[in-house]
Formats: structure tokens, C-alpha cells, sequence
């Protein structure tokens, strides 16, 4: 089987570029910025005025930025990615298997391999993009005050491997339909599934609540959000992303067979 | 350059083909020509590695097309009955894309993808966005997209459907200037198409391969009547004598107890005259039966099917 970097990029490239073609990239991406920032101002402004208020009833020190702002503030940009990955991922196998585009694919000399992991960077380049364009909160941090760079620099790593799973759970859903909605409902659901997961783990025996609790995407972000780099997470993370792209290509696979 | 044995496919229960057997030269063009249904996409599918039979063996520039897929793929251009082009793509960039999935060397890549657009006809839209062109020219696009990273084999499903005739016309002179370099196989359910373009046919029906041959061979083959085959216990000459003055019957082979008879094309009614003088003349009918009818039955298809399409 060949699993080559030059392939890969072809792909990934190209469907990178496609998603500028059409005026959905520019939707979520604007869509993106717009709550991010609201919601940077919103806590930014909250945050002053608590300090304020702090300061006035000499009430000592107030909630650091990190607790206040940078935490609140990447946990919800989480959220939000759970719901705009679907509508990334959602088009990449489906698409191409109702236009038969998948045929091209196919019959190239590249392997489904190749092909599943191109398709999953192209997603993975616009979610990257889309938080590099976020680094212009904590610079206006960083310009006003005094923040800690640690719990910034692994909220971005963080969010970046959760949004990973998403992007994965994405591209296994697209491939198993030519339908996008259902593509990217399934993956909705599954973000869904796997971030409330644990939330049945209070009731459930000591054992079950362990497995419970790690299999939860967002059980293993906390680490990160406090400036904690932890392996079994990262580990946790990159596992997702392996058997999500492992089961697409089953699918691909067997596709053929029909 | 093709090799193809006992390849069959099932989807389901149900056999798509069934034991084809033949092979295709370096060089040559090849019409494979069958009623829709027939399983020339099938086997075309097959042969491009994209599907794996449930069969048999097939060989594409001297690789099989399951154990060493990629091989086959670097190997061959694909046209499949819908042309897979990306509506949203501009043709210069699509054709990069084709060309660079086809491991076309950096180096080689402008002049690969200029190449196509000229041989296809593409000059004038290379700037043009896939989804804005008419059908015909988003055909081309897929033809030029099989060609682009210059194939040994080039297998072409249906390549001017959908074309007006002055581009059937250039896409078949194109197909023709081809000979030599490539090889090529293409499907088509008419027979016009294929007699313009190709020097060899294969004649599919049903799952089945009913005839391979030369055009003129075949068509020689068709004029000359048709064939049935009597098996009779006592082939008397009297009897045989009897059978040949009918009028229509051209000529009555006798090979021992087997007689092939030939009648006028369109005098099926002859074959109730043909028994009933066997059995009158105590020859002890065995067995007849039409010799190639079913190559008939398919021309016969090929031939009234061609107003509907062209
Ligand atoms: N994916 C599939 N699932 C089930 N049956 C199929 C499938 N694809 C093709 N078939 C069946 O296999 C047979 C051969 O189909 P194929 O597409 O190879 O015919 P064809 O010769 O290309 O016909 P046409 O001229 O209409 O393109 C048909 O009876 C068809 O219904
Ligand atoms: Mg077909």
C-alpha cells in the first residue's frame, strides 16, 4: 500500500482550495469570527468590570486572566466548532460519490489511504485557519496585560486535536453516504455523543465511570485548558482521529466491492 | 496489452458478465459494442481497477488489475460514462489535478496539461470554470483528463455521448490519431460509432461475448445469411438434396451427421419448410438450432437502435 506525503498533499490541497469556491467557507468562517469576538468582548468587559469592582471594595486580587478570560474563552470556541465541523467535513466523500467524482479518485494511482488522510487535512487546514485567525485575542491580551502564555499556547493545542476528532468523525460520516446533510448530521450527533458521554458517569459503577469518563472529548480537554500537557490525552485524541480514518477507509474499501 | 480470461462479475445474484475471454494488442482500437445492459461499463470498470471481479483474471499493460491495481491505474486514462469533473474547478487546474493523481513529474506537468487541451479542442474555455460549460464541452474535459498524463491504455465509456456531430466527428479523429501510440478500448451501443473509429469489435450481450472480429468480417458474416445447424440420425442425400432445392436455402454443408444450412437473411419462415421435408424424407431429426443467432439478435439491436441516439 503506498501512503505518500506528495499525494496526500494534492488532495488536501485541492479540496482546500475548494472549499474558497463556494461562498459557504467565507460564511463559517465569517460566522466564526463574528461570535468569537463578541464572545472575547463580552468576557473581556465582564472580566474589567469584576476587577473594578474588586479593586473598589478592596476585595484583594480578582480572578487571574486565565481564569476569567482565557479559559471561558476557548472552552466556548469548542463548542462552536463542534457545530461548524459538520458543515465542513460534510461534503468531502459525499460529494464526490453523488457527483461520481469518486471514480477520478478511483482510479488514480493513489491509494484510499492517501485519499482519506488528504481529505481530512483539507478540513484540518481550514479548522487551523480558522484559529490562527483567532490569535488576535490574546495579542490584545498581551497588549493590555499580563496574561500567562502556558494555558494559551496548550488551549490552542487542545482545541485543535478536539476539533481534530470532529474533523475525523466527519470524514468517516461522509464517506458512508452521498448525502451531505446526513453526513454531517451523524457527525453532529457523534461530536455530540462523545462530549456528553461522561455525563452518565456520576450514576454509573466506579469501573464504568473511569471508561466513561475517558472516552469523553471533553474530559480530555480540561488538562489542556490549565496549561497541562498530559500524553494520555494527547494519546486519547490522536487515537480518535486514527480509528475514525481507519473505519473510512473500510468503508471506501468495500465501497468498490458493492 | 489487455488480457482478459473467464472474468466474471456478480452483483449480487445477478451476473453482470460471464466468462469473458479476449485480448487487445499494443496499438490497437477496440469497440466494445452491446446493448445498454450489456456490461461494457461493467467490464470497462474491471479493467481500470476500480472494481475488483469476482472472477477470472485481467491483465492491463502487463499488470493484473487486482494484486498490482496501481500499477494498472498509472497506466491507464479512464473516461467513465459520466465524465468526473469537478463542476466548481477551472479546466487548466482540474487537468493539473488529473495529471498530478496520475504522477505526472513536475517538470513534465505544463506541457502534459496543454498537450490535452489542444488534442481535445479545449484552447478557447481553459480559463472557464467546469460547471459553466455545455455537456459536450465538459466531455472533452474528461477525455482530455484520460489523456493528460499520456497512458499506455486508454479506455473511454461511451466517449462522444452527448457530443453534436461536428465534435463526434473531431473526437473520433482524435480517437483514431490515438492508434499506434495507445491502446485503446471504447464502449458504444452503436454500430455506426464504432465502425468509424475502431479496427476490431467485441460484440457483448447479456454477460456474453457473442463475437470478436474484424469489422468487415463481421459484416461479410451478417450478409451471407444465416446459419443453422441440423443434426439428424440418417442424413440421407436424397434429404439433403430435398433440403437444397427449397428456395432461399443457399447451400447445405454436410459434415457426417451435422448439416449446416444457410438461408436468405429475413426467411425465417424457411425453417418450417427445412423440417418438414428432414422429417418427410425419415431423416430423424435430432437437433436444429441457429448457428450465431444471437449475433443477429444483437446487430439487429445495434443497427435500428442507431437513430435514437445519434
Ligand atoms: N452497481 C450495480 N448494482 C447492481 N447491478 C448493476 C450495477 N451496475 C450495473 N448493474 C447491472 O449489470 C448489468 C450490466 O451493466 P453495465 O452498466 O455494465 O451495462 P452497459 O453495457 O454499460 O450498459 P449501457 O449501455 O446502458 O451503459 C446491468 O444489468 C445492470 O443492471
Ligand atoms: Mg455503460
Amino acid at each position: 500500500m503506498s501512503f505518500k506525503p506528495k499525494k496526500i498533499w494534492t488532495i488536501a490541497w485541492k479540496d482546500f482550495r475548494t472549499y474558497f469556491t463556494s461562498p459557504i467557507a467565507y460564511i463559517i468562517i465569517a460566522g466564526f469570527l463574528i461570535i468569537m469576538g463578541w464572545m472575547f468582548f463580552f468576557n473581556l468587559s465582564h472580566f474589567n468590570m469584576q476587577a473594578l469592582q474588586y479593586k473598589q471594595m478592596g476585595m484583594g486580587k480578582s480572578m487571574s486572566i486565565t481564569e476569567g478570560i482565557i479559559r471561558p474563552l476557548y472552552g466556548n470556541m469548542n463548542v462552536i466548532f463542534l457545530f461548524l465541523v459538520p458543515f465542513i467535513t460534510m461534503r468531502l466523500f459525499a460529494e464526490e460519490r453523488k457527483q461520481q467524482t469518486i471514480q477520478l479518485l478511483m482510479t488514480s494511482p493513489i491509494s484510499i489511504a492517501e485519499m482519506v488522510v488528504g481529505k481530512f487535512f483539507s478540513a484540518f487546514f481550514l479548522v487551523f485557519t480558522m484559529l490562527m485567525l483567532t490569535v488576535v485575542y490574546p495579542i490584545i491580551l498581551w497588549i493590555f496585560g499580563n496574561p500567562d502564555y502556558g494555558p494559551i499556547l496548550t488551549s490552542y493545542m487542545g482545541t485543535l486535536m478536539l476539533s481534530s476528532c470532529y474533523v475525523a468523525a466527519g470524514v468517516f460520516f461522509s464517506s458512508m453516504t452521498e448525502n451531505q446533510i446526513v453526513a454531517g448530521a451523524l457527525t453532529f450527533a457523534a461530536g455530540l455523543f462523545f462530549w456528553l458521554i461522561n455525563w452518565a458517569s456520576q450514576s454509573a459503577g466506579p469501573v464504568f465511570s473511569d471508561i466513561l469518563d475517558y472516552m469523553s472529548l471533553i474530559q480530555h480537554y480540561n488538562n489542556f485548558s490549565q496549561g497541562i500537557i498530559d500524553t494520555t490525552d494527547i494519546v486519547f485524541y490522536l487515537s480518535f482521529v486514527f480509528v475514525s480514518l481507519f473505519l473510512s477507509h473500510r468503508v471506501l474499501d468495500s465501497y468498490r466491492w458493492r | 496489452m489487455i488480457e482478459v480470461s473467464d472474468l466474471t462479475k456478480a452483483y449480487g445474484p445477478r451476473a453482470a458478465i460471464q466468462n469473458l475471454n479476449f485480448t487487445i494488442g499494443k496499438g490497437e482500437i477496440v469497440g466494445f459494442l452491446g446493448p445498454n445492459g450489456a456490461g461494457k461499463s461493467t467490464t470497462m470498470k474491471i479493467l481500470t481497477g476500480f472494481m475488483p471481479a469476482t472472477s477470472g483474471t485481467a491483465k492491463v499493460a502487463g499488470f493484473d488489475v487486482f494484486s498490482q491495481a496501481i500499477d494498472v491505474k498509472r497506466n491507464v486514462g479512464y473516461l467513465p460514462e459520466n465524465p468526473p469533473v469537478y463542476m466548481e474547478m477551472i479546466v487548466e487546474d482540474y487537468l493539473e489535478y488529473a495529471a498530478k493523481l496520475h504522477d505526472v513529474e513536475r517538470g513534465k506537468l505544463r506541457s502534459s496539461i496543454s498537450s490535452a487541451i489542444e488534442r481535445t479542442g479545449l484552447t478557447g474555455v481553459r480559463k472557464r470554470i467546469i460547471g459553466n460549460l455545455s455537456k459536450g464541452y465538459r466531455q472533452r474535459v474528461g477525455l482530455a483528463q484520460a489523456l493528460v498524463h499520456n497512458p499506455q491504455v486508454l479506455i473511454l465509456d461511451e466517449p462522444t455521448v452527448g457530443l453534436d456531430p461536428v465534435q463526434i466527428i473531431e473526437i473520433r479523429e482524435l480517437i483514431k490519431g490515438l492508434a499506434g501510440h495507445h491502446t485503446v478500448i471504447l464502449s458504444s451501443h452503436i454500430l455506426p460509432e464504432v465502425t468509424a473509429t475502431c479496427q476490431r469489435i467485441i460484440v457483448i450481450n447479456k454477460g456474453h461475448i457473442v463475437a470478436q472480429d474484424t469489422i468487415e468480417k463481421l459484416t461479410t458474416r451478417m450478409r451471407q445469411g444465416l446459419l443453422f445447424n441440423l443434426q439428424v440420425k440418417n442424413a440421407s442425400a436424397g434429404g439433403i438434396n430435398a433440403i437444397k432445392s427449397i428456395s432461399g436455402v443457399k447451400s447445405v454443408g454436410n459434415e457426417g451427421s451435422k448439416l449446416v444450412i444457410e438461408i436468405e437473411p429475413n426467411q425465417s419462415e424457411l425453417r418450417d419448410r427445412i423440417i418438414e421435408i428432414a422429417v418427410s424424407e425419415k431423416m430423424g431429426v435430432l437437433e436444429f438450432a441457429p448457428e450465431k443467432l444471437s449475433l443477429e439478435e444483437v446487430f439487429l439491436q445495434l443497427t435500428t437502435n442507431e437513430g435514437a441516439h445519434s
